[in-house]
């Protein structure tokens, strides 16, 4: 079968997508789970150990606490309370600490440190899997066993004010609730006003016995100024004085009914230097956790450090204060002090049914699960208990009984901690064989890539794909019949959950059938490529094509950061590769049009032909002897010397100038987001603009970004799209005054924000305008085929479609990145790649490589926190899928989005031959699923390594992503592709 | 002939690689507290100095192109203020690509300026002390086909490698290792300073081998 080069590297993409989510679906590991599901436990609790004398207590123990109030605060780092801006905004909490009747702790989360999967681990006490990050934008129902429904259960009333994500993760669980979108991060004021509101009201009322507060405006204004902002101090100035109404008035209620409440303060999660959060750096990990009953007793000057505790810990705690069964999944255990005071026989109680609930979650969870230390200690502790009961029950001599029990609950706490710790280790468990059988798909579409090299980038730009000979050759079947032997015992045999064994078996045999014929093509391409090598062997009298120093240094960039991908800190610092490898680029090229240029005014009038002549017999002798010596090749200067003659005096200016334009706007825009880790607390551009008192500079900024955007972008395109441009450039000025980034001239001070959605409606509606004129364009050219013209208008428009789009998403300092991209794909399309005739190849990569850096340069990095989630509600009221997240994902990858369909409407306006766009289409394709397919491989090797879920996870979660919109794109280029051929 | 020409080269690098040497070992008698990555500033201002020194003595001594038409006293002062000229020229086009690359742009100006200035000592005093100050027989040399005696193949070598040297010693800065010459610009620095020794070190090895091949105009 003959396929052209585009349409078959569209295909390997397509396929490769597959693999790469396969291995992605392995990769991700099922959470720790326990077999049971909420609603069939209804086994009994437990009952008290016991040796010989059968002991009368079976039941649960009763609750310790009458009203349980939990207030929790979006991003409450733990030095807002415990360190000095604690001491200075919070004095009320201070004082609680300090003196009070309370036990303080900073509690560590876990990764990811975004809002849904913590509160499902404060409630669940179990450890949300990493995928749930990517599920946190619709949380579905929470199915988990958890505090709330066990309480529900139990019959306690429960009324949450704040956050909604609670509302639609325990939907029917509140017997009153308001839940407060985040939709909107600039808002930090209104959101917690709506929880507070309820307060006074419901604080009078008894008819309640669990309160849930969830604050949302510390988080908002990290978001949006940063933890040092001025802001913070207020906010939480502002939280102290609530929980001082809610403590005092429960303590007014326990003067009257005498059974102690409880008060719990705490943060879902921290806030990091720059204000995000969603990474593993201390700021976001370490959370206040603080308890406040009077039923803790503390004596006057016991000062005590907060202690480290998991944030997991607080579920155990919670239901044990309740008096509820502890959730079956949580792997918590029971936050000592707060049973500190209750008698030895409770306390012993308590901890024996924490530890039976974790040793039994281990044994569901490990096969060997006796070996484990926690569970000997368990069973030790266990047995030492039910002595204790004997000699309790027998009303022995207190003070053996004192002691006794002091060693039973130093055991129990060493096996509590024990068990938690193990299994928290357990939830990194991989699905190695659906890990594997993807990496087996990419890695064979990459060889098979590669091995197609020579052959798609020939001029005739087709290619035979061997496909259907090996369909029915024997090896085909052979591999078959293996691999289904293979899936057959390793699927019987395997103890652990695999995703590749869940999946029906005519899924699994069409993956095979898959990876099979893959093999099979890929074999034959090896043959022939062979073949073809021995033949070339013989008759390589024709000189190869030799290459440039642009060229090494293309390869040996790609190969860099292939390797560097191994590395965590390239890893987090991926950007500084991407603008280290473009500014190289940038003095390549530099190089190469000085030398062109200058060097052709220096040999004409000086030299005369005679040395030229003599050069040129040089060259060829030294060619001849074929030293290895790249240097000496003029293949570079010849090809160019042509069009550079021809330019006149000032575009030859330009074209000198060119390079160092490219790189002083690649400089300005390194310091307008300062991204990555190491250097992200430095001052950016970016936070300046943003900052409140710099409303007025941004929004002449915005202003003259958008002229300059329209004025770059009309120049190609019909009328009727420059209108709407120009309407929509308008339109989107005005979406951003609406939603108060900017101001209008005549409008003073920043009076009503709205969320924008009739403004934003409006560009949408010139996007999908000028779309629509571009794809008619496209279908007319098609049709007709006489004009090429037209093919190109459509392309742009296209292309100016995306670029009005970007400007609507984009962050609102972001402007000046489109801008400059604008500029630079200008730039670089007059002065160097129509002066210097670079073949489509290169005209890719570099295409591809500024792609790259434009994504860092919009601010983003391998890291779930700089997902702009806000551009996914850009015209939308309410949370509506489908289109949230395109938009998030096209506002995430507008960059290489960007760039590569200016390459497309670049290759079919410019080059002459027919190939350059199915070349280009390759090269894209090659380039991109080459860092994907390394990546996996890199991620199976390092899966144990420390950071892998900090640092390597998100990238490859972002690399998955990559894929997918490369193969978009693919597919894009192949139908401009067809259509060219048909025309 | 060319033998000789070739040990000549041989010894004169040797020279350079000592005074580089030299510039790490003999301040430590006279310095207090003076090592390569504490003190690194002043490192780079004895070794550029001493470079520097080294490559004017040794170009006065060995005179490799022979015959210089003119020798007048006005001419050799306009010619030498041109030269430094030239150097502080290419110092601050150095600084200006490292701010390109990212350096920081305020913070650190000096640490930066030195870095420049060692590399232009590395690169532009050679070029400046064999060629002139003549921006033309430098293009030549930097392009291809250019050469016309093993000085100038070895000028080639030696700059190149320096160029990347320096480009491979950012390589470290972004790695987590926190170790004290990660620090801008030592890495960079130090990547320079190895780069030349290897171009050094590298360039006459490398034009003895391939001394058969080698065919310039003049010689």
């Amino acid at each position: 079968m003959r396929l052209g080069s585009g349409a078959f590297a569209a295909c390997c993409v397509v396929i490769e997508v597959l693999g790469v989510a396969l291995f992605l679906r392995g990769f991700f590991p099922a959470p720790v789970r326990s077999s049971s599901r909420a609603e069939q436990r209804a086994e009994p609790a437990a009952p008290e150990p016991s040796a010989g004398a059968s002991s009368n207590w079976t039941k649960l123990p009763p609750p310790l606490f009458k009203k349980v109030v939990i207030m929790l605060i979006d991003g409450l780092r733990d030095d807002f309370v415990f360190g000095s801006k604690g001491v200075k905004f919070m004095p009320y909490t201070t004082y609680l600490v300090e003196k009070g009747a309370s036990h303080s702790f900073v509690a560590e989360a876990k990764l990811p440190t975004v809002t849904m999967p913590r509160i499902k681990a404060l409630m669940t006490g179990s450890l949300p899997g990493f995928i749930d990050v990517v599920r946190n934008l619709n949380s579905p129902e929470l199915l988990e066993d958890n505090v709330i429904t066990q309480a529900k259960a139990a019959g306690k009333r429960i009324i949450f004010y704040g956050d909604e994500t609670w509302v639609k993760l325990f939907p029917k669980h509140f017997v009153e609730y308001d839940g407060t979108t985040s939709f909107f991060v600039s808002d930090y004021t209104e959101v917690d006003d709506n929880v507070t509101r309820h307060l006074d009201k419901v604080l009078k009322r008894g008819d309640w016995d669990v309160l849930i507060l969830h604050y949302l405006g510390l988080d908002h204004i990290g978001h949006v100024s940063g933890p040092s902002s001025p802001l913070i101090g207020h906010k939480l100035r502002e939280m102290d004085s609530i929980l001082m109404k809610i403590h005092t008035s429960l303590l007014s209620e326990e003067r009257e009914t005498l059974v102690p409440n409880l008060l719990v303060l705490c943060g879902d999660h921290g806030m990091s230097e720059t204000g995000g959060h969603g990474a593993s750096s201390m700021e976001e990990l370490n959370t206040a956790l603080i308890l406040i009953s009077s039923a803790f007793e503390r004596k006057p000057g016991d000062i005590r450090r907060p202690k480290h505790v998991q944030q997991t810990d607080l579920a155990a705690t919670l239901a044990i204060g309740l008096g509820l069964p502890i959730p079956g999944n949580s792997v918590g255990s029971l936050l000592f002090p707060t049973v500190e005071g209750r008698p030895v026989r409770e306390q012993l109680r308590f901890l024996h049914l924490n530890a039976v609930q974790l040793s039994k979650l281990l044994q569901e969870n490990v096969p060997s699960y006796e070996k484990e230390p926690g569970f000997e200690q368990f069973k030790m502790s266990e047995r030492l208990h039910g002595n204790w009961i004997r000699l309790y029950l027998e009303e022995n001599n207190s003070e053996v009984l004192f002691n006794l029990g002091a060693k039973v609950r130093r055991q129990y706490l060493d096996a509590l901690r024990t068990l938690s710790l193990s299994l928290s280790r357990q939830v990194a468990q991989y699905d190695i064989y659906s890990m594997l059988v993807g990496t087996v798909v990419v890695l064979e579409v990459l060889s098979l890539l590669l091995l197609s090299i020579p052959e798609a980038l020939s001029n005739k730009a087709e290619l035979e794909v061997p496909l259907w000979s090996p369909v029915f050759s024997l090896l085909f079947y052979l591999t078959l019949l293996v691999l289904s032997a293979l899936h057959v015992i390793v699927c019987t045999s395997a103890e652990s959950s695999c995703y590749f064994c869940g999946l029906s078996w005519l899924t699994a045999g069409g993956v095979m059938v898959l990876v099979s014929a893959l093999l099979c093509a890929v074999v034959s391409a090896l043959a022939k490529t062979f073949g073809d090598g021995k033949f070339l062997s013989k008759n390589s009298a024709h000189p190869k094509p030799r290459w440039s120093e642009l060229d090494v240094l293309i390869l040996l960039g790609t190969m860099g950061h292939v390797l560097s991908l191994g590395a965590s800190s390239f890893i987090e610092e991926e950007h500084q590769t991407w603008y280290f490898l473009i500014n190289t680029l940038c003095l390549a090229l530099c190089h190469e049009i000085y030398r062109n240029c200058l060097l052709r005014d220096d040999s004409e009038p000086q030299q005369c032909p005679h040395v030229e002549e003599e050069f040129i017999r040089t060259a060829a002798a030294l060619q001849d002897r074929s030293t290895g010596c790249d240097t000496l090749e003029p293949h570079g200067v010849s090809r160019s010397l042509t069009s550079l003659d021809t330019l006149r005096g000032y575009e030859k200016w330009m074209v000198l100038a060119s390079p160092w334009v490219i790189l002083t706007c690649c400089r300005l825009l390194r310091s307008l987001n300062q991204t990555g880790v190491q250097w992200a607390h430095r001052p950016d551009l970016g936070h300046w603009l943003t900052s409140s008192d710099h409303k007025a500079e941004l929004s002449v900024l915005t202003a003259l970004s958008l002229i300059v955007i329209f004025a770059l972008v009309q120049r190609k395109c019909s009328l009727t799209s420059k209108v709407a441009l120009a309407l929509g450039l308008l339109g989107v000025y005005c979406y951003r005054a609406a939603i108060g980034n900017v101001l209008f001239p005549w409008q003073q001070d920043s009076k009503d924000i709205s969320k924008g959605v009739i403004e934003a409606r409006f560009v949408h509606v010139f996007v999908l305008g000028i779309l629509f004129t571009g794809t008619k364009d496209l279908l007319k050219s098609q049709v007709i085929a006489t004009d090429v013209t037209i093919k190109t208008v459509g392309l742009w428009e296209i292309y100016s479609g995306l670029v009005l789009l970007a400007a609507l998403l984009f962050r609102p300092h972001n402007l000046p990145v489109l801008v400059f991209s604008l500029l630079i794909q200008t730039i670089m399309t007059k002065f160097i790649w129509k002066p210097l005739r670079h073949d489509a190849a290169e005209i890719t990569i570099m295409h591809y490589w500024f792609g790259q850096a434009f994504f860092y340069f919009q601010g983003n990095s391998n890291n779930i926190a700089t997902v702009d989630i806000s551009a996914g509600f850009v015209g939308l009221d309410t949370y509506i899928e489908v289109p949230a997240v395109f938009l998030t994902a096209f506002a995430t990858f507008a960059g290489p989005v960007l760039w590569a369909s200016h390459l497309v409407s670049f290759l079919s306006s410019e080059t002459s031959s027919g190939s350059a766009l199915s070349h280009a289409c390759f090269c894209y394709a090659l380039i991109c699923s080459f860092p994907v397919s390394a990546y996996i491989i890199l991620v199976t090797s390092l899966r144990y390594h420390l950071f892998i879920w900090s640092v390597f996870s998100p990238k490859l979660l972002y690399e998955g992503m990559h894929i997918l919109i490369t193969a978009a794109i693919c597919v894009f280029f192949t139908a401009m592709d067809q259509t060219n051929t048909k025309s | 002939m060319k033998d000789t020409d070739i040990k000549r080269l041989l010894y004169t690098h040797l020279l350079c690689i000592f005074s580089i040497i030299l510039s790490i070992c003999i301040p430590s008698f006279f310095l207090e507290n003076f090592s390569i990555l504490e003190t690194h500033l002043t490192w780079l201002c004895i070794c550029s100095v001493s470079v520097t020194a080294v490559n004017l003595v040794l170009y006065l001594i060995v005179k490799p192109n022979a015959s210089s038409k003119r020798s007048s006293i006005s001419y050799k002062v306009t010619r030498f203020l041109k030269c430094c000229i030239y150097f502080l020229m290419s110092c601050f086009f150095f600084h200006v690509i490292f701010v390109l690359y990212g350096a920081p742009l305020i913070e650190l100006v000096l640490e930066t300026f030195l870095f420049a200035v060692i590399l232009s000592t590395f690169t532009t005093v050679p070029c400046l002390c064999l060629l002139g100050p003549n921006i033309k027989a430098w293009l030549r040399v930097f392009s291809r086909n250019g050469v016309t005696s093993i000085w100038e193949n070895s000028l080639q070598i030696t700059t190149i490698s320096s160029f990347i040297g320096t480009w491979l010693g950012a390589f470290p800065i972004p790695l987590d290792w926190e170790r004290p010459w990660q620090v801008w610009p030592i890495s960079c620095t130090l990547g320079a300073t190895f780069g030349y020794v290897a171009g050094l070190v590298i360039s006459p090895l490398w034009i003895y081998w391939n001394r058969k091949q080698l065919t310039y105009k003049n010689n």
